[in-house]
């Protein structure tokens, strides 16, 4: 696939001192902390976004805060790039190293420090993944509510870096609402706390700033979120429809009934048939678009909000409608929604793209997005957030077509421009990274940005956390 | 002679900032005021109002959100809001009782100052409900940060930046926040007669079950009685608030109360009496006495609230009930402000945030209004003011403070 995204180029004097660097690092960490030979490198090269590859200088894995902080004020020392990698799960390349770059992975730092079931807190390192948290506490009836799909693998570190949202978000929000801490490490090496267990902290939000600020402001090291309470039960509901502009609409209606689901999912017609191929899980073929909606509480509350939900439904003409009568087809009904990265990626090669747009822009933008993509050639499949206008074009192309991956790229970019004109942002959950940074000055203006540019420096000044992404190359103010 | 400006537009405000920032001219800034002298002294050259920056921009119920002018009037907000069934769901409170002051609270105020109420726990605070922001920073350049969706990873969040900063980063010129439909039922269930330690108990107990409270406070004997005209039961009353579908509330309250079966006696409030007493603990009722004896309001870990209260009642006179399970303690004190034993006590039981919401002037010259931050975290807030407000011209004295 031919690069049409830039790199920084690397810094000829690191490269230079390579030996020296690795030499010095293997100084500052224990025995098994460092990996410096090319094939150790190798699966650091790249993140989810699997379009580029660049291998690292070096890649260092820290036990504790202490070793970040020794690591990074080296780094600053000498003027090293440095790039965070949690599990490296990131989907637009926020976690893609350069080649003069010191990688810091989390995954050693993996423990959970305290539970504390009174205040309902989690104070736990950054390796830890997303879904170890709520296994933690669930014996006890709590869970950690954003659940991004990829929760299994990511990391907490790397959910504030992209301050990650999921399927159920719709109800309890996104990373950056459940995070009431953090220890993190600047990039001159000192160790900083924000927030804690009360509710509010004093001075600037610096830790709103560092949510999703993906990994540009310093190494998250620890981090203490919020618990809640497992709700009694959970069940959802498929609804069929004849077209997307129907559905669309039921979902505002639902919304504006006064009932928020915990999660409001989207289906079109080509993305039903690649996963009910792929999971058999009984989705209707016969429809152009599919809900499906998810309610909490106890059984009795979950007929009475299904109720009005199904009648909100008829008056929007739904043709199917599948409720589930136990936890196994609740289960099939999810499945089939799930596992739609997967089964679309077993059909052809495909990038996902990940804008928002209001509600009421929904069913203009996907017709649109159809259009464009047919346009260069393509097909294109949509599963998404439906409830927070969060979509997600699967664009369909063959990767080993130079032509078909740079159409691919090209129709990405016009849809994510598309969202952007009609109200909404260039990503809701996936981040920046390398994949969108040129399409930054779509979303803002020169001043716009060279505000957030200059905050960036606030933290990092010369510049050289995760350097090659989330900002336009040109145009910075330092480094 | 102060110079008051109340510029009718967002080009009229940067170019009252251009020229501040030449001619370097320090500006208080000014919503409806009606903080009046509260939190650390702005002295500052002028003073820029946005008063006439006022009006709903957009509203689209059915997505959920709604765009107006800094200064638009509070209640303006609301009425729109109500009109359709729906609310700003962090229920921000009113500061004109406990001040006695008249101005109008504006919707920028309520961002600029982070204020929120007793749903926080389910709801967020005002930040996180705050989408996107127009601001016009120190430079007098208009900046645009967040949209109108509820998702946006797009660049860093400089409305969460820009929420709670008191005026000190930029002045706000448009908000777009998210509004919640207003829950059709609600239900308070009262435990009485609990001290402040058993009540953190109860409430974090509350907290734990599959009901979905969204409001826990505990109100001592002391301030009982001042409440809903003291129509609540005898003896201590720890409030536990249920919303949602009239079916759903009544079944939790049924759950709730049979939770709580060993814990004192539990009754139920009416609809109306709820709806009173919540607005009543939002705006902090008991304190608002026209007096103006010391008032902290201090937000630490909820197992923390009654420890801090019994430390400090062993030093010294102090009055106080809680909110947010216990962990939104608002503290009056009987003479002085007494910022050192606050603080200190605060940071031995965990870290939290104590602020100064009333003291006579005296007091507010003596001690910072808020709680005092580590130096390295001072350092770097500063180095990120300096990028938004380089020749420091807007609300000068109003946040420093180092620990
Ligand atoms: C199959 C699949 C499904 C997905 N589904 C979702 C979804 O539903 N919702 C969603 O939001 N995302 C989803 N993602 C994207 C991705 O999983 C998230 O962005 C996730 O938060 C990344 O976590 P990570 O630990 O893998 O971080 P990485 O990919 O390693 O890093 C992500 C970013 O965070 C930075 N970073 C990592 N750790 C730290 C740290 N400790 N301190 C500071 N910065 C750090 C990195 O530099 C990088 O910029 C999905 C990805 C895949 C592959
Ligand atoms: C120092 C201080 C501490 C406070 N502490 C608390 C507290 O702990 N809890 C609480 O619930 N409430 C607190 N408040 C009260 C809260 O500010 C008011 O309820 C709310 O701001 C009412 O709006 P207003 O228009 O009257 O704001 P004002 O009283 O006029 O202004 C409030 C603050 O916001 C700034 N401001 C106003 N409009 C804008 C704008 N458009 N752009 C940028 N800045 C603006 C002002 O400079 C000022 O710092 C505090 C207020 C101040 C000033």
């Amino acid at each position: 696939m031919p690069e049409t995204i830039g790199f920084l180029k690397p810094r000829q004097a690191v490269l230079d001192r390579r030996p020296e660097i690795i030499a010095d690092l293997a100084d500052l960490l224990p025995e098994g902390c460092l990996i410096s030979d090319e094939r150790g490198l190798k699966p650091f090269e790249t993140d989810a976004f699997l379009a580029y590859r660049r291998l690292p200088l070096a890649v260092v894995l820290p036990e504790t805060t202490e070793q970040v902080s020794a690591v990074l004020k080296y780094c600053s020392r000498y003027g090293i790039p440095v790039v965070p990698r949690g599990a490296g799960t990131s989907l637009s390349g926020g976690a893609i190293p350069q080649e003069d770059a010191i990688v810091i992975g989390l995954s050693k730092m993996s423990r959970i420090l305290d539970v504390d079931l009174f205040n309902r807190t989690a104070t736990v390192q950054a390796g830890v993944t997303n879904l170890n948290i709520s296994d933690a506490v669930s014996a006890d009836g709590f869970f950690y509510a954003p659940d991004p799909s990829s929760q299994l693998a990511c990391t907490i570190g790397g959910n504030i870096g992209m301050n990650s949202g999921g399927a159920h978000c719709l109800k309890y929000g996104v990373t950056t609402n459940n995070l009431l801490g953090v220890k993190m490490v600047l990039f001159d090496g000192t160790v900083i706390e924000l927030g804690g267990k009360a509710l509010d902290s004093s001075g600037y939000d610096l830790l709103g700033l560092v949510c999703g600020s993906e990994g540009q402001l310093g190494i998250v090291t620890e981090a203490t979120v919020r618990l809640i309470a497992k709700p009694e039960g959970a069940r959802p509901v498929l609804f069929g429809f004849a077209s997307s502009v129907a559905a669309g609409s039921c979902v505002a209606d639902i919304i504006g009934s006064g009932i928020i689901p915990v999660a409001i999912e989207f289906m079109d017609k080509p993305a039903i048939e690649i996963c009910e191929a792929f999971a058999h899980a009984g989705y209707p073929l016969d429809v152009e678009a599919l809900l499906i909606v998810e309610v909490e509480g106890s059984e009795a509350e979950m007929d009475t909000m299904l109720e009005s939900i199904i009648a909100i439904a008829r008056r929007h003409g739904v043709m199917t409608i599948k409720e589930s009568q136990s936890a196994l087809e609740a289960a099939l009904i999810w499945k089939g929604r799930k596992s739609a990265f997967g089964a679309t990626g077993r059909v052809a090669d495909y990038i996902c793209m990940d804008g928002t747009v209001p509600l009421s822009q929904l069913s203009h933008v996907l017709r649109r997005t159809g259009e464009i993509v047919a346009s260069y050639g393509l097909r294109v499949a949509n599963v998404f957030h439906a409830g927070d206008g969060n979509m997600h074009p699967l664009i369909l192309y063959n990767i080993n077509d130079p032509e078909d991956a740079a159409r691919a790229e090209a129709a990405g970019n016009d849809i994510l421009k598309l969202c952007v004109d009609a109200g909404g942002c260039l990503t809701g959950e996936h981040g920046v990274g390398i994949e969108k940074r040129d399409l930054m000055r779509h979303q803002y203006n020169k001043a716009d940005l060279d505000q957030q540019m200059a905050v960036r420096a606030a933290f990092d000044p010369q510049w050289l956390l995760n350097p090659s992404k989330v900002f336009p190359l040109e145009g910075r103010p330092a480094a | 002679m102060i110079v008051h400006f109340e510029p009718a537009s967002e080009e009229g405000i940067a170019s009252v900032v251009r020229s501040a920032a030449a001619e370097r001219v320090t500006l208080a800034i000014v919503g409806g005021g009606t903080r009046s002298g509260l939190g650390n002294p702005v002295r500052a050259d002028r003073t820029l109002s946005t008063r006439r920056l006022a009006g709903i921009v957009a509203y689209h119920p059915a997505e959920m959100t709604m765009s107006a002018l800094a200064g638009t009037p509070l209640a303006e907000v609301e009425a729109a809001l109500a009109a359709n069934g729906q609310m700003l769901s962090f229920e921000p409170m009113d500061h004109r009782p406990i001040f006695g002051t008249t101005g109008e609270p504006t919707i920028g105020g309520v961002f600029a100052a982070n204020v929120s109420g007793p749903r926080r726990y389910v709801a967020g605070a005002a930040r996180d409900n705050l989408l996107g922001v127009r601001f016009v920073n120190g430079r007098g350049e208009l900046i645009k940060a967040g949209g109108r969706v509820m998702k946006n990873v797009t660049g860093l969040d400089l409305v969460k930046l820009m929420a709670g900063s008191y005026g000190t980063l930029g002045i706000l010129t448009e908000v777009t926040f998210k509004v919640l439909p207003v829950p059709p039922a609600a239900a308070t269930v009262v435990v009485s007669g609990l001290n402040d330690a058993e009540a953190a108990a109860v409430m974090a107990e509350a907290m734990a079950q599959p009901v979905e409270v969204s409001g826990a406070a505990h109100l001592p004997e002391s301030v009982r009685g001042r409440f809903i005209d003291g129509a609540l039961p005898e003896g201590a009353a720890t409030v536990l608030r249920l919303e949602g579908l009239a079916a759903s509330v009544e079944m939790r309250a049924e759950k709730l109360v049979a939770a709580l079966s060993r814990f004192g006696s539990r009754s139920q409030l009416d609809a109306g009496q709820a709806k009173a007493l919540w607005a009543e603990i939002r705006n902090v009722k008991p304190y608002a006495d026209g007096t103006a004896r010391p008032l902290w309001r201090v937000s630490v870990a909820p197992s923390a609230g009654h420890q801090l209260v019994a430390a400090l009642r062993l030093q010294t006179g102090v009055d106080a009930f809680y909110d947010w399970q216990g962990g939104l303690v608002w503290l009056r004190m009987e003479a002085e402000a007494e910022a050192e034993l606050v603080r200190r006590y605060v940071g031995a039981l965990g870290g939290g945030h104590a602020t100064l919401v009333r003291a006579d002037g005296e007091a507010r010259a003596r001690a910072p209004a808020f709680e005092p931050q580590a130096p390295a975290v001072a350092q770097l807030s500063e180095r990120v003011r300096a990028t938004l407000d380089p020749a420091r011209i807007f609300n000068p004295g109003r946040l420093a403070a180092v620990a």
